[in-house]
């Protein structure tokens, strides 16, 4: 547990660097920690970050089937908009806590 | 080594049994592994060719004889002899099946497609095709290859590789 400063704003995140937090998310706190991981945020990244945190608000456990099945992108194209970790890599960057399911 | 350099970079993961549960325990770690970034390649042999042969991916049953972790719902004990009579293996894995759409574990076919778009390779295993008259047609149309013993331990090489038998 501590804070870090992620484009400009001061966040609670967690040993492995989730945000704690995800009101404090916005955008450039997306920007940052993406450039972390090595990835370039586009439209299409947004789109998907904003369904997860949404689900998330809704208290629903992500999958990639899930995300698969959302309309937003195939599970191929999530794999190429974050390419290691299509789950962990999104939930991090959409601040909110790490996949804790196993699909 | 560093956390770092230690991490593991590649499974090469064998199915050789055909039952629900033994397929989809390889399912999960396959595609686990993709999903974390390891490369994997599965290689089905034996009754596990089942799971990637077309007219039985989504037909496998779990065993209701022989099985002591089986269990009623509730927890009583599942008595062997009740398992024996005709429909109950049947009945039981239709109910297995709902439990894991429940909780968004998809069908066989549904599921090593996640696999491949994630960059997974299927394999099939020749001599078992052979044994079973199977041939390339009978296979789920993106199985790699098939492939001898010999070709997958050539794939089965490099760094931080483990090899997985389910």
């Amino acid at each position: 547990m501590g804070q870090m400063e992620l484009g400009n704003t001061m966040v609670d995140v967690n040993d492995e660097g989730y945000l704690t937090d995800a009101s404090q998310w916005n955008k450039d706190v997306a920007n940052a920690i993406a450039k972390e991981i090595g990835i370039e945020l586009t439209d299409k990244h947004f789109e998907v970050l904003e369904y997860l945190r949404q689900k998330h608000t809704e208290g629903e456990v992500l999958t990639i089937r899930k995300v698969g099945k959302s309309g937003i992108v195939d599970i191929k194209g999530l794999y190429k908009l974050f390419p290691g970790g299509p789950l962990k890599y999104s939930s991090k960057i959409a601040g909110i806590p790490k996949p804790a399911s196993c699909v | 080594m560093s956390k770092e350099e230690s991490a593991l970079k590649k499974v090469c993961i064998i199915c050789a049994k055909g039952n629900i549960e033994d397929v989809y325990a390889t399912l999960v770690m396959a595609n686990g592994a993709v999903m974390e970034g390891i490369e994997a390649k599965v290689f089905f042999t034996f009754f596990g060719l089942d799971a990637i042969t077309k007219k039985q991916m989504n037909r496998l049953h779990t065993s209701t004889v022989g099985n002591p972790a089986m269990r009623m719902p509730g927890g009583l004990p599942f008595p062997t002899l009740l398992g024996a009579i005709p429909g109950v293996e049947a009945g039981v894995s239709a109910m297995m099946k709902s439990q894991m759409e429940a909780l968004d574990i998809p069908p066989v076919d549904e599921f090593l497609e996640m696999i491949t778009a994630g960059g997974g390779e299927i394999y099939a295993c020749k001599l078992a095709m052979d044994m079973f008259k199977l041939t390339k047609e009978d296979l789920w149309d993106e199985v790699s290859a098939v492939l001898t013993v010999g070709d997958f331990y050539g794939m089965c090489g490099g760094d931080n590789t483990q090899i997985i038998f389910t």
